[in-house]
């Protein structure tokens, strides 16, 4: 039987929607057990949440002041050392699972499967290489403990109620390194939704020309409940702040739907967007490659086209 | 700051759109232009910096592949590298495997820091750079956007998905590169012909003592669902009214 290990990811007072998504993609493995593992100084509120999932059976806690921030260096060591009871540990393809479960798959000595899109046995998963022009089959040895991060734009997040999961707290004896120290953070927080998770997402590209006019983006987004991102382009332009890039290498999204503005469509801007549910493109060019995999296309200039929407949507 | 490691490696250039072959064992790479990955460009680019601002560092890059690797460690040294290494294998190298040949080259050449790029553009797997700081147990710096070095530490500025996060690492320690570090040089052609009188150092994975291993078993590899095309629509009052209808706005 497949008893899964996953790591739940937070900010100390809620529960991220990375998190249900890997519960998705446990269940999907046949007859699995699924554990959500969450770390930090005071885990009570967030191993609440992860115990009422459903599909979840246990929520292991181990609260310590220096789990306080996320760090791989902290962190991996003390996953590790409780991985052994279990036979895959998943973290979230998310920037928090990114860094953290190479590092705890190395401590393990085993491999990991990057970015695990479709499950289609307990040891054998499809996943996307080359920008997603190509997605792999791999099988991994069933007798290695399994560590993966599960490419969460794949899937749904599992319902946040309907789950009654035991929550225990273990303490660990784990030396824990002091050589990596967290200094700060800085967000652009917003009131808007996050684009990671967001049903809706409205995005512009380099011919916003601006960060100024990026204003019109967000007045659209907040008109329909919407998240904002920007295509690389826009982001190495300085129109938009680096965590608002889509894209192969930055934020892989699947709204129900996405609202290109000004974004030609680059490969690896595609390969951020291609699951989202409808994709609206609006561009000058009617060449443009988004056209290509737009569900609704317009051709036509931006700065009147936001404007107009914006208009009737006000009426 | 005595020594910065480069890793580098070869895969398709990002330009090229790769096909799968049609018996679905891999893609088709055959006779396809071959680059420095960009973000181990951006790696390098770092180290150059680092160097450059009085350091004087010694730039090591270091890759692992087939002989024609040869060509990417001559572009790294034309960019500015000091030497170059090859562990020379024909075997493909999964992530694990590559942190463990560069652990053994970390063992041998004793860097102050080991500059990466967060990931490759062929697997896409994002992990070596994190696996080898578990094996040589130090700290990772993952997707650096900005990277100060002071004494025996290094404060990094890493791109998460809320924002921006500060870290302070000490030395030495493993620095994988997001896109926005900085700009890679463009080589000039006085400086290609001066790489080719560099020293590039082959080795044989085997005399690292590394043994490569198949670690994950590529059963199939196919082309993605593509999305059909849509509809176009011939003004806004129409493409408004499409999103209403199906319910979207």
């Amino acid at each position: 039987m497949s008893k899964i290990l996953i790591l739940g990811e937070h900010d100390g007072k809620t529960l991220n929607p990375s998190t249900h998504k890997c519960v998705t993609c446990a269940k999907a493995i046949a007859g699995a057990e699924i554990t959500v593992l969450v770390l930090g100084a005071d885990t009570a509120a967030v191993a609440a949440q992860a115990a009422s999932i459903h599909g979840v059976h246990h929520v292991l806690r181990v609260d310590r002041p220096e789990n306080a921030h996320p760090l791989a260096a902290t962190f991996a060591p003390q996953i590790a050392a409780l991985a052994p009871a279990y036979t895959h540990v998943f973290g979230p393809s998310t920037s928090f699972g990114k860094d953290l479960t190479p590092r705890v798959a190395a401590l393990l000595g085993v491999p990991q499967v990057s970015d695990l899109m479709a499950v289609e046995g307990a040891h054998r998963f499809r996943r996307p290489i080359y920008a997603g022009n190509a997605i792999v089959t791999v099988e991994a040895d069933a007798a290695r403990i399994l560590v993966a991060t599960v490419r969460v734009a794949s899937f749904e997040a599992a319902a946040a109620t309907g789950g009654s999961a035991a929550v225990a707290s273990r303490t660990l004896d784990v030396v824990l390194p002091t050589h990596t120290r967290y200094v700060g953070s800085r967000s652009g927080s917003t009131d808007r939704p996050d684009l990671q998770t967001a049903a809706r997402v409205v995005s512009g590209g380099r011919a916003l020309a601006s960060a100024e006019n990026f204003k019109l983006l967000y007045d659209l987004a907040d008109k329909i409940g919407a998240a904002v991102g920007a295509s690389r382009a826009a982001v190495d332009a300085g129109y938009a702040p680096n965590e608002m890039q889509v894209g192969q290498t930055g934020k892989i999204i699947s709204p129900e739907v996405y609202i290109a503005f000004g974004i030609s469509g680059a490969i690896q801007h595609l390969t951020g967007i291609k699951d989202a549910r409808t994709i609206v493109a609006v561009n000058k060019d009617p060449e443009a490659p988004i056209f290509e995999v737009a569900d609704l296309g317009l051709v036509g200039d931006l700065f009147q086209v936001v404007p107009e929407i914006s208009r009737i949507l006000g009426a | 700051m005595k020594k910065i490691l480069v890793c580098i490696k070869r895969v398709v250039d990002y330009n090229v759109r790769v096909r799968v072959k049609p018996d679905e064992s891999g893609v088709m790479l055959d006779g396809l232009k071959m680059s420095v990955n960009p973000f181990d460009e951006i790696a390098l680019e770092e180290a150059l910096r680092i160097k450059e601002r009085g350091t004087n560092a010694e730039v090591v890059a270091v890759s692992i592949g087939v002989a024609d690797t040869q060509q990417q460690l001559r572009t790294a040294l034309a960019m500015g590298a000091d030497r170059a290494i090859l562990v020379q294998t024909d075997q493909p190298i999964e992530p694990l495997t590559a942190a463990q040949t560069i652990l053994a080259v970390v063992r041998k050449e004793n860097p102050d820091l080991v500059l990466l790029g967060k990931q490759a553009i062929d697997d896409d797997a994002n992990q070596t750079g994190q696996m080898l700081a578990a094996l040589w147990d130090r700290p990772q710096a993952t997707y650096a956007s900005k990277l100060e070095l002071d004494g025996a530490k290094a404060t990094v500025t890493r791109e998460v998905d809320a924002g921006l996060e500060t870290i302070e690492v000490d030395l030495p320690a493993v620095v994988s590169v997001d896109l926005r570090l900085n700009e890679p040089r463009y080589v000039k052609l006085p400086d290609i012909m001066k790489a080719k009188k560099k020293p590039l150092d082959v080795v044989s994975l085997e005399s690292l003592g590394v043994a490569p291993a198949v670690w994950l078993k590529a059963v199939k590899t196919q082309p993605p669902a593509q999305r059909q095309k849509g509809v176009m629509v011939k003004d806004v009052a129409e493409l408004v009214d499409a999103l209403k209808k199906k319910g979207l706005i």
